[in-house]
């Protein structure tokens, strides 16, 4: 049972990622709820334990041994607190096993297709594959590669309400000439989800629950012009608790630990990231990058109307160990090495990427390993945020009024949620950027992948425990809004990117800050990285005004005037370009830039 | 952390090891508990169900999808050829005569009359699995295939491609710390797993695909070469269903790494034996890493002496090989295990240890991550 939030003194919180399992402590002081140690341990999902719960204990074991306090008794966790010892509330995430991949299907790739691959991922799922009437596949290599994927779980969706239900059947029978099997244990049904037409319900029933544990939820397209992606989130959630964690090594006994349903790590970051977004009415883009896999979050405006839109997408082979091979396949080796200030073997860097990859727990040692770690780290958040804003459109196929001034408008249906002049705060989480020796690496690791444009505040998470305070947030949302605040965010500072391409030197941008007596103004010319100090709390106004060549969100040469919190790092006025930024082509000149750059941003302890 | 916890690799002289064999889906077993096996002997055997064509007959036949149960000639359930007529619809009181043929050999597995789709399963393909290697079957899982249980030396690998595969055991260069070159391959390889020392370049393996060696067993090999080798960049360390016509099995890396002492000795204790090869490798699970398997003469049964794990916990004497840059590829012994953290070049505050080299004795710090216990 759940404790009433007034009885709540302290809560331990664990977050079992696919290599390490973390935990959190947080105990309620004279000023409020608070973090006061972590712990980790490696994940325990694998031979040969074969059981979470080994790996959440060691964590927490860690935890105890740095507070000094009993929160074990034997092997479980002791709750509620008695005295000093225990807590009165356990909560978990997790991402272990690879976490929940499903296959989701509808009838035409773009239109429930998609909203069907929006559902899944807002519910912390990988999506494995997509597959559609319109897809280019024939029905006999649907059917081979729902046989080869093994998922967790099946997402069926496809027309609207009261539309054909011949082609949502056909789907249905496919999946059923399929007979796919579930990835762990071969004892249960896989699980299907249908939330597509409601008049093709009965058919599809019909074909499936012979042979699929099939649940049927309201139609997530019932029109054109809308989206109603809860009610299959919620299922998702429900399934992957009932089927799939319930299979997974260890999971029945670690639910029985808490009185709070498993979380998704994806789906416990989604919740904080809207409900930052919320909180400061802007708009906002999240970035948790890990070893195998990273996530984007983001919440903007919708393309008509004053609604905000959540989406979440994951690129489940870019990260920095298990997958940072995958990333120098993807990015291509010019991507990686255009970010790096000194000449590099590529015979050598492709080894010691792939050595990384063969042994994914290993850190960099030197500076010049750090530096290319940092740059895979840029091309693999750049590809997982060019996925994103693929997928955080608005909705296709539907009817729009259009008046004269559309005719000119190139972006209309279908087009990016993703606006980078409106983006207000850009926050990034995973150990590349959580323990990255200098704050401002991390700023310029996101600057240079996300590109902002305009006016964007940064921020990191101190020690990686958003999942964790994402699950508290559904039971006790004050503790986790008051630790987030005062131990997980930490404000960098600020982005100033002027939009437009010139000359080096060129006069680009105008800074106004306040100043201990008057307003400081800085010169940019273009071509540069300059950074400001700010005060590392409280908020200022700053007031850019770009020269009549370039624009920061307000039209050409038009002031822009905002209020931005301090961070640690500073304002980074960034007038390399946008839209294009390129970096100089010969690598002499790139390498002298790069330097000068990161000289300005006190980048590292020394030139290498 | 609490404890201190290095990842490692099984490089053991004697150790019983259990291999299941088993079936994609339910099929037939061939073999007994109790019973001997060679590798290549065909313990389980199963037929895949054949792939599923659709034929939309509605459309085809021009007629409601309600209706096409009206004009099959050949009932649901019926074996059919390629070309053979399945269903006719006449129209205009006969003169109009549309038909469908079957895209190919198979049985009418299911006619909708939702969607008017007839979709015909072909032919099943018949699957076999082998005992990979010599030992006996322990267990057999009814229906799905057996566990072989074999006594031998066992060598795991960091990084493999190719399939499983199977040949006497050749040491070919004369050190472990020598490349292993074209000029040390012979013909009378043919079928040999062949050991070299630290790298072999793409040259050296095309020419042992030439020859028809079975496996090569080597230190390192350049990232560079295997995309050559596989005509793409390997992304997702997902491997073993490679169709090569060789397997290599890395055993210390990426680059040239003079294959670690200990692997050289057993592997050159077991040559002319017949060895099992895998060259798959999961990293993502962390469960699969590529394998060579040395059956003895052991009898089964019996205690297997010599077990040995590298990984585990680290101690001041510990042996210990750096697998990361600087000192990438060094062995040396723990000499200090400091416990509060300390800088790195990086600035990164880490736990670290003391290592003392093997080679000219020379000291230096390392992070705990960037270091793997091998067993003394």
């Amino acid at each position: 049972m759940i404790p009433p939030p007034d009885a709540i003194r302290s809560i331990l919180a664990t977050d079992c990622g696919s290599t390490t399992t973390k935990a959190i402590l947080i105990e309620r002081g004279p000023e409020g709820y608070r973090l006061v140690t972590r712990g980790e341990a490696p994940t325990t999902v694998e031979a040969p334990f074969e059981d979470v719960t080994r790996g959440v204990l060691n964590a927490v074991r860690e935890v105890e041994e740095l507070r000094g306090r009993r929160l074990l008794d034997g092997d479980r966790i002791l709750s509620p607190q008695q005295g000093d010892d225990g807590v009165d509330l356990y909560l978990s995430t997790s991402s272990a096993g690879g976490g929940l991949q499903m296959m989701v299907s509808g009838l035409v790739l773009q239109m429930t297709g998609e909203s069907a691959q929006r559902a899944a991922l807002g519910a912390g799922a990988i999506v494995m594959d997509v597959i559609a009437l319109n897809d280019g596949r024939r029905p006999h290599e649907k059917i081979r590669r729902l046989r080869q994927l093994r998922p967790d779980m099946i997402l069926l969706s496809g027309g609207t309400d009261g539309g054909d239900v011949r082609r949502v059947t056909e789907m249905a029978e496919i999946i059923a000439a399929a007979d796919p099997r579930a990835r762990l244990g071969a004892g249960y049904e896989l699980p299907v989800i249908y939330a597509g037409n409601q008049d093709a319900a009965a058919l599809v029933s019909e074909v499936l629950s012979s042979r699929t544990a099939l649940s049927v939820v309201p139609n997530l397209r019932p029109t054109l012009e809308r989206e109603n992606l809860k009610p299959a989130r919620d299922a998702i959630h429900d399934l992957f608790m009932e089927h799939v964690m319930a299979h997974a090594p260890g999971y029945k006994k670690l639910m029985t630990w808490s009185p709070v349903p498993i979380m998704p790590t994806p789906g416990a970051v989604g919740l904080i990231i809207e409900k930052v977004a919320k909180r400061d009415g802007m708009a906002v883009v999240g970035v948790d990058i890990g070893g195998a896999t990273t996530d984007v979050f983001s919440v903007f405006r919708a393309e008509l109307g004053d609604e905000t839109v959540f989406n979440r997408t994951v690129s489940a082979n870019l990260g920095m160990s298990y997958s940072v091979s995958n990333v120098m396949a993807e990015a291509g080796l010019a991507n990686i090495l255009r970010w790096v200030p000194f000449p590099v073997d590529e015979t050598d860097l492709r080894n010691r990427i792939k050595n990384k990859m063969i042994r994914p727990t290993t850190i960099p040692q030197t500076l010049d390993e750090l530096i290319i770690e940092q740059a895979l780290c840029r091309e693999a958040l750049r590809l997982s945020f060019e996925q994103h804003k693929a997928l955080a459109v608005g909705l296709k196929g539907k009817q729009t009024a259009r008046d004269i001034s559309d005719t000119f408008d190139q972006s209309g249906s279908g087009a990016t949620l993703v606006d980078l002049v409106d983006l207000g705060l850009l926050v990034g989480s995973g150990g590349v950027l959580s323990h990255a020796p200098r704050r401002a690496q991390s700023m310029l690791m996101m600057i240079d992948a996300f590109l902002p444009e305009g006016i964007t505040e940064l921020a990191v998470d101190s020690i990686f425990m958003t999942p964790q305070l994402g699950v508290l947030s559904t039971v006790h949302e004050p503790a986790a809004t008051e630790v987030f605040e005062r131990d997980c965010l930490v404000m960098l500072g600020a982005c100033v990117a002027p939009i437009g391409a010139g000359k080096a030197g060129q006069p680009c941008v105008s800074i106004e800050l306040p100043g201990t007596g008057a307003p400081t103004t800085r010169l940019v010319p273009f071509g540069e990285l300059v950074c400001l100090p700010l005060p590392a709390t409280g908020r200022v106004r700053v007031t850019a005004t770009p020269d009549r060549h370039f624009d920061l969100g307000a039209g050409r040469g038009k002031p822009v005037s905002r209020e931005i919190r301090g961070g640690c790092v500073g304002l980074v006025i960034d007038t390399r370009g946008r839209r294009p930024f390129s970096l100089p082509d010969d690598p002499a000149t790139r390498i002298a830039r790069l330097r000068v750059w990161n000289r300005a941003l006190d980048l590292y302890p020394r030139e290498m | 952390m609490g404890h201190s916890y290095t990842p490692g690799l099984r490089v053991t002289a004697d150790t019983v090891v259990r291999r299941e064999r088993r079936l994609p889906l339910r099929g037939e077993v061939l073999a007994s508990p109790g019973q001997a096996v060679g590798p290549d002997h065909v313990v389980a055997r199963a037929e895949l169900p054949g792939n599923v064509q659709t034929l939309n007959l509605a459309s085809r036949l021009g007629v409601d999808p309600a209706q096409v149960t009206q004009a099959l000639v050949r009932p649901v359930g019926s074996t059919v050829r390629r070309g053979e007529v399945v269903a006719i619809s006449k129209a205009m009181f006969g003169l109009m005569k549309n038909q469908a043929e079957s895209p190919a050999d198979g049985v009418i597995e299911n006619v909708s009359t939702v969607t008017g789709q007839l979709l015909l399963r072909e032919p099943p393909i018949p699957v076999e699995v082998t005992a990979y290697v010599r030992g006996v079957v322990a267990e057999v899982l009814p229906g799905e295939g057996v566990v072989i249980e074999s006594r031998g030396a066992l060598v795991q690998g960091i990084f493999g491609v190719g399939g499983e595969t199977y040949g006497p055991l050749v040491i070919a260069t004369a050190s472990p710390g020598d490349a292993l070159e074209s000029a040390h391959l012979r013909a009378g390889h043919r079928g040999a797993v062949v050991v070299g020392g630290r790298h072999v370049s793409h040259a050296t393996v095309q020419r042992a695909r030439e020859l028809g060696v079975a496996a090569l067993i080597v230190g390192g090999f350049d990232d560079q070469d295997l995309r050559q080798l596989l005509g793409r960049d390997l992304g997702v360390a997902i491997t073993g269903q490679e169709s090569l016509g060789i397997t290599l099995v890395l055993t210390e890396g990426f680059g040239h790494i003079e294959m670690a002492q200990r692997t050289w000795q057993l592997l050159q204790a077991n040559r002319g034996r017949v060895a099992s090869v895998s060259g798959a490798t999961q990293i993502r699970a962390g469960v699969l890493r590529p394998e060579v398997l040395i059956p003895g003469d052991g009898v089964l049964g019996g205690a297997a002496a010599g077990e040995a794990q590298s990984g585990g916990s680290l101690e001041l004497g510990s042996v210990v090989r750096v697998i990361r840059q600087p000192w990438f590829g060094r062995l040396g012994r723990v000499i200090e295990l400091p416990s509060e953290l300390r800088p790195l070049d990086t600035e990164a505050m880490v736990r670290v240890l003391v290592v003392e080299f093997a080679d000219d004795g020379t000291r230096a710090m390392v992070p705990r991550a960037n270091v793997e216990r091998i067993a003394g």
